[in-house]
């Protein structure tokens, strides 16, 4: 599993807009890069990032080559109710990777 | 002609001129970033050096090798153990009674009480380990040895730094000594103090160590760069360190 860095406040005032902050570990890979031997490197990059609060999609991100290694997105909600956001990057192999965070409205 | 003459004499004489940074001049390449590149610093969570410290402490408390030791095992909680340890390195290994910087002393470390195999330079696990220990140091001031054993490195270390090398003919005191804050292409010359080491490169997209910043400089100036672990990259690494001495740490540090 990738490392993953996520941060936005724990505990929020009903309504407020909330910054949240995601940092995941991947290489990146273009794909467009050649070894030292001069073969391809095949692409290897996330492609999609999600996050769901409460089940509702609030923010989606289609990634392309050119976004640099180790990807950070910041995007921000509506803190509306008491509950779990869940963050999930997919990447070319189709594999899924997804971290939940509880958030606290008042 | 005139001109060019009296470009190479004005040359020369800031050449004779420079002799190192005076103490108050010296500032970090922090102070040379643009505010972007602070603020990703500054903010654990978006400093992506971080991800490395994560992985470092998992790595920290696993068990490895023969003897199946993980380093927690022996120094316990890194957060004392590790205080000011990487402000202190390279540091004198008395049984080789050379100087080993601190990825080396990790990998002695494995091969002697762990028995395992050694990790590869700039491989994520050696960069991870060296970053987890090495932000315990963060805030401290550098402080490596200046006891007498350590005294031909850092002289060897400070030959090299001031002698010309490479396809270029330029030492590295030339820049860094004598013409920092200018630029460089596009890029600001910093004076090159190694408060971060390991350091997160936009430019490599990847952590990586001092050593791998000082090939890239011998690169530029089309010199061979030293092998990794190579004695003559330690010894400038220790002159490096001694020449940033009482400057703050902050690794992992964002650098352009």
């Amino acid at each position: 599993m990738a490392r993953v860095l996520i941060n936005f406040p724990q505990r929020a005032k009903r309504g407020d807009i909330i910054e949240i902050k995601t940092l995941i570990q991947h290489p990146m890979e273009t794909g467009y890069r050649l070894d030292n031997k001069g073969a391809t490197i095949p692409r290897e990059i996330i492609n999609l990032f999600a996050c769901t609060y409460n089940g509702d999609e609030v923010f989606r991100a289609e990634l392309f080559p050119a976004i640099s290694a180790n990807p950070f997105i910041a995007f921000s909600t509506v803190a509306a109710e008491s509950g779990e956001l869940v963050f999930s990057w997919t990447d070319d192999r189709g594999q899924t990777q997804t971290e939940t965070r509880q958030i606290i409205v008042e | 002609m005139k001109a060019l003459l009296g470009g190479v004499l004005g040359l020369a004489a800031q050449v004779a001129l420079a002799a190192g940074i005076a103490p108050e001049e010296r500032r970090s390449g922090y102070d040379f970033a643009g505010p972007e590149i602070r603020a990703m610093q500054d903010d654990d969570t978006t400093n992506p050096g971080n991800l490395w410290v994560l992985q470092g402490e998992t790595l920290w408390a696993k068990p490895v090798g023969a003897a199946s030791r993980s380093c927690a095992d022996c120094h316990g909680d890194s957060r004392d153990s590790m205080k000011g340890v990487a402000a202190r390195y390279p540091a004198l290994d008395p049984t080789l009674a050379r100087p080993l910087d601190l990825e080396q002393r990790i990998n002695r470390c494995r091969s002697e009480h762990q028995r395992a195999e050694p990790l590869a330079w700039e491989s994520d696990d050696l960069l991870a380990l060296t970053a987890f220990v090495a932000r315990q140091s963060r805030g401290l001031p550098i402080a490596v040895s200046t006891g007498p054993e350590l005294r031909p490195f850092a002289e060897l270390g400070r030959e090299l730094f001031e002698g010309r090398e490479g396809q270029l003919n330029l030492s590295c005191s030339q820049c860094h000594d004598d013409n920092w804050g200018k630029r460089l292409a596009g890029n600001v010359i910093p004076q090159g103090h190694p408060t971060g080491y390991p350091v997160y490169r936009l430019e490599w997209q990847s952590l990586g160590s001092l050593q791998r910043r000082l090939r890239n400089c011998m690169t530029g100036v089309r010199a061979e760069p030293f092998d990794y672990g190579a004695p003559e990259a330690v010894a400038i690494e220790l002159y490096l360190m001694e020449r940033a001495r009482g400057m703050s740490m902050a690794p992992p540090a964002v650098r352009p």
